[in-house]
């Protein structure tokens, strides 16, 4: 195992002991190891290999990389991440292969499916005389398929192809996701650092404009939003913008909470005020000392954010008051279930995006979870 | 270079720190009115003086306020009163970033090695940051500077991408004072730098700060609650109790002829390294009063045992009883400026 990381690490090459060193090292462990009975040799060996391995841990690693391998370690862990690498890679590679006979557009009915029906509607037409009079119309529906070769997941009451739409509406969902949470982030760091770093009024300012939008209800005030936009005639991408920079608005207060109670407990560290001593300008001690030491629970507070947020998403897709019902996303596709003849007789329609959304949720869940253990040093496995 | 601009700093000013009355109050409750407000008076009119090159120790029980008297002194606390000239400026006046610019020039090794270091940074980055950023020495020499400061200090020139989780006490202790010499400072304010250590690791400690000291020339404050260190390191010794300084004198008066009852009380209870010897302790009783409601007249009279009536009403004045000896204490009322020993 030590070679193993030797030949891996350069700097374990670098600063390991040289041989010699460690050839004495080996002699006193002999000397010291005839001493003792077989039980204590036995007992005394374990420890010095745990001690072993953990000094090789410990001269090798940086606090990065420590926890990214305590991360990997994480059976649950790993399962979360690969569950979200395959829903990014379905949702963002997925509709690349157009030329495979399941992939669709995002708005592409599918007309060679399209079977011509016959109505004929008998109408009253005293001018033609007492013969009964037929209007014919003809109908190509291509809404409602059945799954099969060609539509994985049948079509949906537009003649979209479900399958196909799930892909697109997992790169709306996921980007939101991501987009949200990082505005999120941004302002909760900027706000909650100058709040926990300059204290006094600036703080109380800040958390009562914190405690302000904490006590927001984002749901209503979402879906207020959402027929403000309806009632303008807004487009597509421009509501997905608007509905983004929302969430951020209502969300960042919890994040700025955090980064501000983990502030104000770093600035009393000594190394603070070893940093103020050097005369360091306050933006370098906020960005080179604080900020970093903050990461940890940002980085677990932001991948559990993740989760929420896909379901702020889909609850407002279900609703109807997210983007326009042609736009694919997860939460508007589950939006079919409203519909009471597609929650009955079409759950090709709605199960899919649902059991998406569950396992995003779960995933990111799962990563933060896995984060937040490798972080925490009490919790050794 | 250094020797030369220290010497003209000598001839215009005798001392390179004067302290002078220095106070420091927390606010505990603060109230409208400024009479109702109670303040806990951590430093309470302390004033000493310090030559270039030479170490003060600074001793006193827990509590008595001997780091909030360092670190008022670098202004990591705004004092509430006093004065503090450094290398003929006046410290406390400064502000923003001229307090910033010379903030190398008095520099701080901290109690406690673990908290003291950036826990994401390498000690490269900890200890070349601020020399960078004060352009202490030139771009290209940066690399050099700082690892011939490590070595000098003990340290492997490969520790440089190292974290400070890598590092034992004494190791992380020595980084510390890296990063505080680095700065080519000309005071540095030891707040307790052993206490955290083992005691084979104390005196190599100890001991590189001692051979620094002779090689740069910087000053010392050694704040200490351990006085064999203070004895073995100090020039000029002061005894603090509940925020005033109580006895201050040459290391070797005051430990042959300690005067203030308290100075005496603390130094009997120095362990001495030999059964046969019975040790003549000075058993104080009660407890330190609480410096927020400290006692009326002298500070110490709730524990003294030379305890008269004049010091539970007048406050004894800190007065130099002969030979640059000060003590606060009523006892020495009746024989001013007469050199005891």
């Amino acid at each position: 195992m030590k070679h193993m990381n030797e030949e891996n690490d350069p700097s374990l090459r670098e600063s390991g002991l040289p041989e010699s060193e460690e050839f004495e090292l080996a002699e006193t462990q002999i000397l010291e190891e005839e001493k003792l009975s077989k039980e204590e040799l036995l007992e005394a060996e374990f420890e010095e290999e745990d001690r072993e391995e953990e000094e090789i841990a410990g001269r090798t690693l940086s606090p990065t990389r420590l926890v990214l391998k305590r991360f990997f370690r994480s059976k649950l862990s790993m399962t979360g991440l690969v569950i979200l690498l395959a829903l990014f890679v379905f949702s963002f590679l997925g509709p690349v292969f157009r030329f495979l006979p399941f992939v669709w557009g995002e708005k592409e009915s599918d007309e060679s499916y399209a079977v011509k029906e016959e109505y004929s509607t008998e109408v009253k037409a005293p001018e033609y005389g007492s013969d009964p009079v037929y209007i014919v119309t003809y109908s190509y529906p291509t809404n409602y398929l059945k799954p099969s070769g060609t539509h994985l997941l049948g079509t949906d009451d537009k003649g979209f192809d479900v399958y196909s739409r799930l892909m697109y509406g997992g790169r709306v969902s996921l980007t939101v996701g991501f987009v949200v949470v990082i505005l999120e982030t941004i302002l909760g760091v900027l706000l909650g650092g100058l709040a926990g770093y300059f204290g006094g009024w600036v703080d109380q300012v800040i958390m009562r404009i914190v405690d302000i939008f904490n006590c927001v209800p984002t749901l209503p005030m979402m879906m207020i939003v959402g027929v403000a936009l309806e009632a303008k005639n807004i487009s597509g991408p421009a509501k997905l913008y608007i509905m983004m920079a929302m969430l951020t608005f209502f969300g960042w207060a919890g994040t700025a909470r955090l980064v501000r109670g983990q502030i104000l407990s770093l600035r009393e560290q000594d190394f603070m005020l070893s940093a103020e001593a050097s005369g360091l300008t306050a933006t370098r001690k906020i960005f080179r000392h604080l900020v970093p030491n903050v990461m940890p629970q940002l980085i677990v507070s932001m991948t559990l954010g993740l989760g929420g947020i896909i379901l702020t998403e889909a609850t407002l897709g279900y609703l109807g008051i997210g983007l326009p019902a042609e736009y694919a996303t997860w939460g508007n596709m589950i939006n079919a279930a409203a519909n009471n003849t597609a929650l009955r007789l079409y759950p090709n329609l709605w199960v899919a995006p649902g059991i998406c959304i569950v396992l995003a949720v779960l995933a990111f869940n799962f990563v933060g979870d896995g984060l937040r253990d490798a972080f925490d040093p009490k919790a050794r496995r | 270079m250094e020797n030369e601009a220290k010497l003209d700093k000598e001839t215009s000013s005798e001392y390179l720190l004067e302290v002078k009355n220095l106070k420091k109050y927390f606010p505990i409750k603060k109230a409208l009115h400024e009479k109702d407000s109670v303040y806990l008076k951590a430093v309470d009119g302390v004033s000493f003086n310090l030559k270039q090159g030479k170490t003060i120790g600074i001793v006193g029980e827990s509590g008595c306020g001997k780091s909030t008297l360092g670190r008022t002194i670098l202004r990591l606390y705004e004092p509430t009163d006093g004065e503090i000239i450094f290398d003929g400026k006046h410290i406390e006046k400064l502000k923003g970033e001229t307090l910033r610019r010379m903030r190398p020039e008095f520099q701080m090794i901290f109690q406690d090695p673990y908290s003291s270091l950036s826990p994401r940074m390498t000690v490269g980055e900890i200890v070349g940051e601020a020399v960078k950023l004060h352009k202490i020495v030139p771009p290209e020499e940066h690399d050099d500077y700082i690892l011939d400061l490590m070595k000098k200090c003990g340290l492997q020139p490969h520790h440089i991408n190292r974290y400070p989780h890598e590092f034992s006490g004494g190791q992380r202790q020595r980084i510390c004072i890296v990063k505080a010499l680095a700065l080519k400072p000309k005071l540095v304010i030891c707040d307790e730098p052993v206490s955290a250590l083992d005691v084979s690791i104390q005196a190599q400690v100890i001991n590189l700060l001692k051979d620094l000291q002779e090689e740069n020339g910087q000053a010392y404050i050694f704040i200490s609650h351990d006085l064999s260190v203070v004895e073995h390191i100090s020039d000029d010794v002061g005894v603090m109790y509940l925020g005033n300084m109580v006895e201050y004198g040459t290391k070797e008066d005051l430990f042959t002829e300690p005067l203030h009852p308290y100075t005496k009380a603390l130094f009997s209870a120095v362990p001495i390294p030999d059964p046969d010897i019975k040790l003549n302790r000075v058993i104080l009783e009660g407890d330190i009063p609480s410096p927020a409601n400290p006692p009326k007249g002298c500070k110490f009279h709730t524990r003294c045992r030379e305890c008269m009536g004049i010091c539970r009403e007048v406050e004894p004045e800190f007065r130099d009883i002969g030979g640059g000896h000060f003590v606060a204490c009523h006892l020495y009322d009746d024989i001013p400026d007469v050199k005891l020993d």
